[in-house]
């Protein structure tokens, strides 16, 4: 079945509530945040569909919004669906947890919850996984900012930071790059 | 000094399949609690040998039966994902290497496989072959260490020795061919880094020919090895759909008897031109899914790689590796998720590009991150009591590599 052909099923089964097909490379589609756990424990038990695996969780965060990118695959069929959630208010992205659908999410979830900040409701063990329990911030965020000092160690490795030149180099380090020669950049477009 | 390998080898003892059936007593019921004493926590790891690195287990105990376990990770997290944020794409690769330091190329490849897609380049033939070529022989390197550090957890030395002397040939050729022995980034988006030197060819072949009946002797030694399958084949069963829930992929999904291979069922590069057996756990000496068919299935696939390997030299073709590695990588707007079979299972790349010369979101989906996550999921469906030792024997048998579960 063609991706199309899929988005076609789930437009009828849930209708508003699922957005419209994006092309790309991967062809997308938005969902309503707080249906995602539904749309995916149809997707995986409909037959004919069977989406039975969850290849990626992704979390990422676009500046405006959040956005939860779910790859789903069939082993059966051999086809493909990606799904985004979004979320438009950055201090509180709440969705509800797939984890009950597919055993991977488990893990995938706590990283996005540990990376992103992003909360997924129902889930029975969220916790950081990568980072230690007690870390402030969420990492991957755009407007992260390391914290200072972790239980008494300073966390950056000199003091201050300077974002041009990662968060590792002091500000007070001599900026020792030279630039380089100017030179004409060839049309690079087409490449 | 007698040259030790230059003597002939004595005649090989054809082991018959009733031979090896072993009278594995039938699992008990269900551990009912009977013995119910308090119950207690141990702590496996972080500094554990049989744990492939910084894994900490929580392991709750009842008397010495394992009730659950807890998988802590995070003790390598470098933050692969923020890092590659801010360097551009060609900047990448060297980082990818480090994730997985037992298949670096695979992971290159996996990267470059991605970024391409979204770019919509297609590399030159030649390019495509010798990756296949690496990719294999990284495979056979890779399982070549699993397969000896196994022997070495279930308390057999030699075959490690015998599987780092073959490995260290295949990094010999590496060396030869990209100048480093572990982290190559010799895959470049785009490309390669360099064309193949001259006489690599042949001496990848003798390589293959020097490799092949070496299978056999691995076989002699562990594989059919009562002890062994006394400890591995009834331990650690990782029903299929269970594996297809949780995510587990390669090796470990194909001993649970799920037919998947990436490499012929999505075919990326040029794999569907090959042609080779996927390598199945079959459950010979136990219920199907059980570590001895997760092991078995790697050996098996060494021999799978080796006729890809012999294949793709046969048609290697002329060309320039250079032709199309872009000056400067700047993907169009849009995002792709490719994944590629490496050594330990589905390893895919989500890249978001925002038209720059840095992604906006790189994230890796690990195979081995699934593969831990399942772990909990073993002890809950085990049809008999497991044992911190049937612990240590299905972590083993998972090939796990820490780097690249904490990224």
């Amino acid at each position: 079945m063609t991706t199309q052909e899929i988005h076609a099923r789930l437009k009828a089964r849930f209708g508003e509530r699922i957005g419209e097909l994006a092309e790309g490379v991967d062809p997308s589609c938005t969902v309503e945040a707080q249906s995602i756990a539904e749309v995916c424990n149809w997707l995986r038990d409909e037959p004919g569909i069977d989406l039975t695996s969850l290849m990626c969780l992704s979390a990422v965060d676009l500046k405006d919004k959040l956005q939860v990118v779910y790859n789903l695959h069939s082993i059966k069929h051999n086809h493909k669906l990606t799904l985004r959630i979004e979320f438009s208010d950055r201090e509180n992205p709440h969705a509800p947890t797939v984890s009950t659908v597919f055993g991977t999410a488990d893990w995938h979830e706590r990283e996005a919850y540990d990376m992103m900040g992003i909360v997924f409701d129902g889930h029975h063990d969220l916790r950081r996984i990568l980072c230690p329990d007690d870390w402030e911030g969420w990492p991957l965020r755009k407007d992260y900012v390391v914290q200072e000092t972790y239980r008494g160690l300073r966390v950056p490795y000199a003091e201050g930071m300077n974002p041009d030149r990662g968060h590792w180099v002091s500000k007070d380090t001599p900026d020792l790059r030279v630039d380089p020669p100017q030179r004409q950049e060839p049309d690079l477009e087409g490449m | 000094m007698p040259d030790v390998f230059a003597l002939q080898a004595p005649p090989r003892y054809e082991i018959e399949d009733d031979d090896l059936l072993i009278n594995i007593p039938a699992p008990p019921e269900k551990y009912s609690g009977a013995y119910l004493t308090e119950t207690y926590k141990v702590n496996m790891g972080p500094q554990h040998p049989s744990t492939h690195g910084v894994l900490r287990l929580e392991l709750t105990m009842d008397g010495e039966v394992v009730l659950s376990i807890r998988p802590h990770i995070g003790y390598l997290h470098r933050c692969f994902e923020k890092h590659a944020e801010n360097l551009p794409y060609a900047g990448i690769v060297p980082y990818t290497d480090r994730m997985d330091y037992l298949a670096g190329l695979s992971q290159n490849m996996s990267f470059a496989v991605a970024v391409e897609r979204l770019m919509g380049i297609k590399v030159p033939e030649r390019v495509e072959y010798i990756r296949v070529i690496i990719c294999e022989l990284q495979r056979i390197a890779s399982h070549l260490v699993a397969f000896g550090t196994y022997g070495l957890d279930m308390g057999a030395f030699t075959p490690f020795l015998w599987a780092f002397r073959d490995r260290e040939m295949i990094l010999d050729l590496f060396e030869w061919l990209t100048g480093a022995r572990l982290l190559y980034n010799y895959i470049w988006v785009g490309g390669l880094a360099r064309d193949l030197p001259e006489g690599w060819v042949a001496k990848t072949r003798e390589f293959l020919d020097y490799f092949e009946p070496k299978i056999n002797d691995f076989n002699d030694l562990l594989s059919y090895n009562h002890i062994f399958i006394t400890r591995t084949a009834n331990v650690g069963i990782l029903p299929p759909e269970v594996a297809i829930s949780y995510g587990v992929t390669g090796p470990n999904l194909r001993g649970s008897g799920v037919d998947w291979d990436l490499r012929r069922d999505d075919p990326y590069s040029i794999y569907d031109r090959f042609k080779w057996n996927v390598a199945l756990g079959k459950g010979r000496f136990g219920p199907i899914g059980s570590c001895w068919d997760r092991y078995w299935v790697r050996i098996e696939e060494m021999a799978e790689s080796v006729k890809i390997c012999r294949q793709a030299l046969e048609g290697l073709p002329e060309g320039d590796v250079h032709e199309t590695i872009p000056r400067k990588a700047r993907p169009p707007k849009g995002d792709v998720y490719a994944r590629t079979e490496s050594p330990r299972g589905e390893l895919g790349y989500y890249v978001i590009s925002d038209g720059s010369d840095v992604p906006l979101r790189c994230k890796a989906r690990s195979p081995c991150f699934t593969a831990i996550s399942s772990l909990n999921a073993v002890v809950q469906h085990a049809k008999k009591p497991m044992l911190i030792a049937d612990v240590v024997a299905t972590v083993a048998s998972y090939d796990i590599v820490l780097g690249e579960v904490d990224r």
